[in-house]
């Protein structure tokens, strides 16, 4: 979470505390209301977010920029293609 | 495939030289490929679900995979018959029982971790003679999987139907079971029977049964 990716994405979820499937889920209805080129930064506590976010852009075709995670909250971000 | 051997003869003895048949099979090999790859990129994937039970535990495992199908943008069929019809009520009421069923945990959402953590050894003959245990497991259930932040299957439906799954009734069901269609979600994209499902099923590149 630092001031750089903030400042990136022009689009945020939260996502904490949801569990399997629902953080894609969020995922793809925000990706849908955003014009393409932009980002989203997602945030997460499941776990299985890590790995369920990278197929979702490896499937889709949106861009997995950055993947962290900070005292048990993963962040991404993602840019719509 | 047509196509392509109308574009060029077929690699018989019109080849005046070895090297020029060499040359035409490089052509064609990666011609193919470029053709083949193209074809993948563009094929959009097909998952047909068949979704027979409908006690809370089971309503979940078509819900999550169609809804998440579609969330990779996959496209996304399903199709409710006997009990799992019940999952497409315009009101939910659906059970789990832990009877018959050894792998289901018995644990308490309330209280303390190492409390919770417990796996209480409760004994078949005392599931099945208790009055109301299904309502207390169906109850035990919803609250640890809110408290785990696990969708309700009402919300998970929702969000299939908004992500465009299609969701299909089996016709001979709602007549067996002595069901009308007003007792069912409008959404539904049509009420059919294997005859027309499998079609569907066919052109898919995943079927499951659940």
């Amino acid at each position: 979470m630092n001031a750089q990716t903030e400042a990136l994405a022009t689009h945020v979820l939260d996502a904490k505390g949801l569990n399997c499937p629902l953080p894609i889920l969020r995922t793809r209805k925000a990706i849908a209301d955003m014009p393409s080129g932009d980002m989203l930064r997602v945030l997460a506590t499941d776990p299985g977010s890590v790995n369920d976010l990278r197929s979702f852009c490896n499937q889709t075709g949106h861009a997995l920029v950055s993947s962290r995670e900070d005292a048990g909250v993963f962040e991404f971000l993602i840019r719509k293609s | 495939m047509a196509t392509i051997t109308n574009l060029k003869p077929e690699p018989t003895a019109e080849f005046a030289t070895q090297t020029e048949r060499e040359k035409f099979d490089r052509w064609f090999d990666e011609r193919f490929e470029e053709k083949m790859r193209k074809r993948e990129a563009e094929h959009v994937p097909a998952l047909s679900i068949i979704a027979t039970k409908g006690t809370l535990d089971w309503a979940y495992p078509p819900f999550i995979l169609a809804s998440t199908g579609a969330a990779l943008g996959y496209e996304v069929n399903v199709f409710f018959t006997f009990y799992g019809l019940l999952l497409l009520k315009k009101k939910l009421d659906l059970e789990v029982t832990p009877v018959g069923n050894p792998a289901m945990p018995m644990k308490m959402p309330m209280g303390p971790e190492w409390f919770r953590g417990i796996d209480w050894p409760i004994p078949n003959a005392l599931k099945a003679n208790v009055p109301g245990f299904e309502r207390m497991a169906t109850s035990l259930m919803k609250k640890t999987f809110k408290q785990k932040g696990v969708a309700s299957i009402e919300e998970l439906r929702e969000l299939s139907l908004e992500a465009g799954v299609k969701l299909y009734a089996c016709q001979m069901t709602v007549d067996a079971f002595g069901f009308t269609r007003d007792d069912f979600i409008p959404e539904i994209s049509g009420w059919i029977g294997a005859a027309s499902f499998l079609p569907q099923a066919q052109k898919s590149d995943i079927t499951l049964f659940v």
